[in-house]
């Protein structure tokens, strides 16, 4: 199942303005704490790590945890500092891998 | 023939109406039995291993949480620490703990100056009615934190599993 | 229950097993959405599509709708062009009648049937990731736009079937929809809205089911919880109570994908 992102992050800022970033993924965030119908616990498979990159310079991090929402959802804010590329990547359970990225312009 | 009467709340549920028997069959047990669980205790270390022996003072965090939540399974959460995010002065880190959930942990942000604010929107899984405790790092080493109590109810009208 | 808690009770219970009188419609102009009943924070996951998650679902069906089934038939697009103009409005007057068939079908039986006879291709099984993502994408050209099923000679007949199955008391509870959706939508049950039952946004991202799912989906869990017969997904009953609900809610815009708890 490809993994299908949406970034929001706004195309244009002004130098030094703190912008909002929201980001959605798709993932099911299985707990493995959940029974089947046999009763057999379904094993864990979650995304376990979030990192957003400005320019290749880290910004923002997050660890997930079972408890967080499937199709994880996260808004929070950078400081717009340059022209250039905001990429954001996810890694989990089975080797999950995803990457978005958008361009900025900074004035 | 000794019958028992109805526990009083079903009672009265029976009496408004057929809706709130309805709701009282419907309900099914979201967890299973014998699983495992956080408790106050746990949840506790789980803060400590964070912490470490620093004093943790209350305040400086807001959290954003329905005091009554419509869907244990995405309960919005917005978290906002005072900060001037500056290179001297910021949130290193938030970390946000359940009692009752599972695992006491829920998700870690790390930050700095270049977030410009502490505000952090997300979602997440509440299992019960429980206490949600936000822990803030700065970057001066100190801590803090605030919590809040949340009402979790279910959906009504449930899928055969 | 003891005789004398039947007693005690008495009047209640007489209430409760009377017949009650025909029930009345909810006003056109007091018609709400579930969105209406929704807490301020469930109702901010719908109002952004960065933060509602259907929309993943629609980026899905866009690309499914750019795709071609192989064996040389045309894409939707192909034939579609851009859903934009092309399904505007489309999905607000289903289910339709199909005079082919001799009976409505639903937006996701009429995606199937252009599959089977103009691409050549299987159908999607109803409630499988690629038609939910579908029907979203071309539910989602609709978003704004005011419910109007047809309600004419051919239509008629099946719109008072599916009345009929909403006003029937049916099921271990001896329940009808009506007695709650109509009469009591106001209220609650067990802590949850009622709600009128409008199917406003639909397909929707129900966060019981943490994904994205049919209005079959959602109606077989009303009929599990009234301990009532589940028809099987897409049949015909079901696409004639969704026939019903949609002309109970015309005029009132679609908003899909919709966020429900």
């Amino acid at each position: 199942m490809a993994a299908r992102a949406l970034i929001n992050v706004p195309p244009k800022a002004k130098r030094g303005e703190v912008i909002g970033i929201r980001s959605l993924i798709s993932h099911e965030m299985e707990t493995g704490f959940r029974p089947n119908a046999t009763g057999q616990l379904i094993p864990r498979n979650i995304i376990k790590e979030f990192v957003c990159t400005y320019n290749g310079v880290e910004v923002f991090r997050a660890e997930f945890f079972p408890a967080m929402s499937a199709n994880p959802f996260v808004s929070f804010t950078t400081v717009a500092t340059e022209s250039g590329t905001i990429t954001m990547t996810w890694a989990g359970d089975n080797g999950f891998h995803a990457t978005e990225s958008v361009a900025i312009t900074v004035e | 023939m000794t019958d028992t009467l109805p526990p009083i709340a079903t009672r009265r549920r029976f009496l408004i109406g057929a809706a709130g028997f309805a709701g009282g069959i419907a309900l099914v047990t979201m967890l299973p039995a014998g699983r495992a669980a956080a408790t106050p205790a746990s949840m506790q270390a789980a803060i400590v291993s964070v912490t470490g022996n620093a004093t943790v003072n209350q305040g400086r965090i807001k959290i954003d949480l329905p005091p009554l939540v419509e869907n244990g399974n995405a309960v919005p959460l917005g978290l906002s620490v005072e900060s001037p995010m500056t290179d001297a002065d910021h949130v290193k880190a938030i970390h946000v703990f359940t009692e009752k959930n599972p695992q006491p942990n829920v998700v870690s942000f790390q930050l700095g100056p270049r977030a410009g604010t502490a505000n952090i929107s997300t979602r997440m899984r509440l299992a019960d009615t429980q206490l949600v405790v936000v822990v803030a790092e700065m970057s001066d080493g100190t801590f803090w934190r605030d919590e809040i109590e949340v009402v979790v109810t279910m959906a009504a009208c449930l899928e055969e599993s | 229950m003891t005789r004398m808690w039947i007693w005690r009770n008495a009047a209640a219970l007489a209430i409760l097993c009377v017949a009650f009188p025909a029930i009345a419609e909810i006003p056109l102009a007091e018609r709400k959405s579930g969105y209406d009943f929704m807490a301020r924070e469930t109702r901010a996951m719908q109002d952004d599509d960065t933060s509602n998650a259907g929309m993943l679902w629609v980026l899905d069906g866009e690309a499914l709708w750019n795709r071609e089934p192989g064996a040389g038939a045309k894409s939707c697009a192909g034939c579609h062009g851009d859903a934009r103009t092309s399904m505007k409005g489309v999905a607000a007057r289903y289910p339709a009648f199909s005079p082919a068939l001799g009976r409505p079908v639903n937006l996701e039986q009429r995606i199937n049937l252009c599959r089977a006879d103009r691409q050549q291709a299987k159908p999607f099984a109803y409630e499988s990731k690629d038609l939910l993502a579908l029907t979203a994408f071309v539910g989602r050209q609709s978003r704004g736009e005011p419910i109007a099923v047809a309600d004419d000679a051919q239509t008629r007949k099946f719109i008072e079937n599916g009345r009929a199955a909403f006003t029937r008391r049916q099921g271990q509870l001896n329940l009808s929809c009506a007695q709650c959706h109509d009469d009591n939508s106001d209220g609650r049950l067990a802590g949850s809205p009622l709600t009128q039952g409008q199917p406003t946004g639909y397909p929707i991202y129900r966060l019981e089911w943490q994904n994205l799912g049919s209005l079959h989906r959602r109606l077989r869990n009303c009929l599990t919880g009234m301990r009532a017969v589940t028809p099987a997904l897409g049949a015909e009953d079901l696409v004639e109570l969704e026939l019903y609900l949609m002309w109970r809610a015309r005029g009132m815009p679609l908003e899909t994908p919709g966020v429900r708890p």
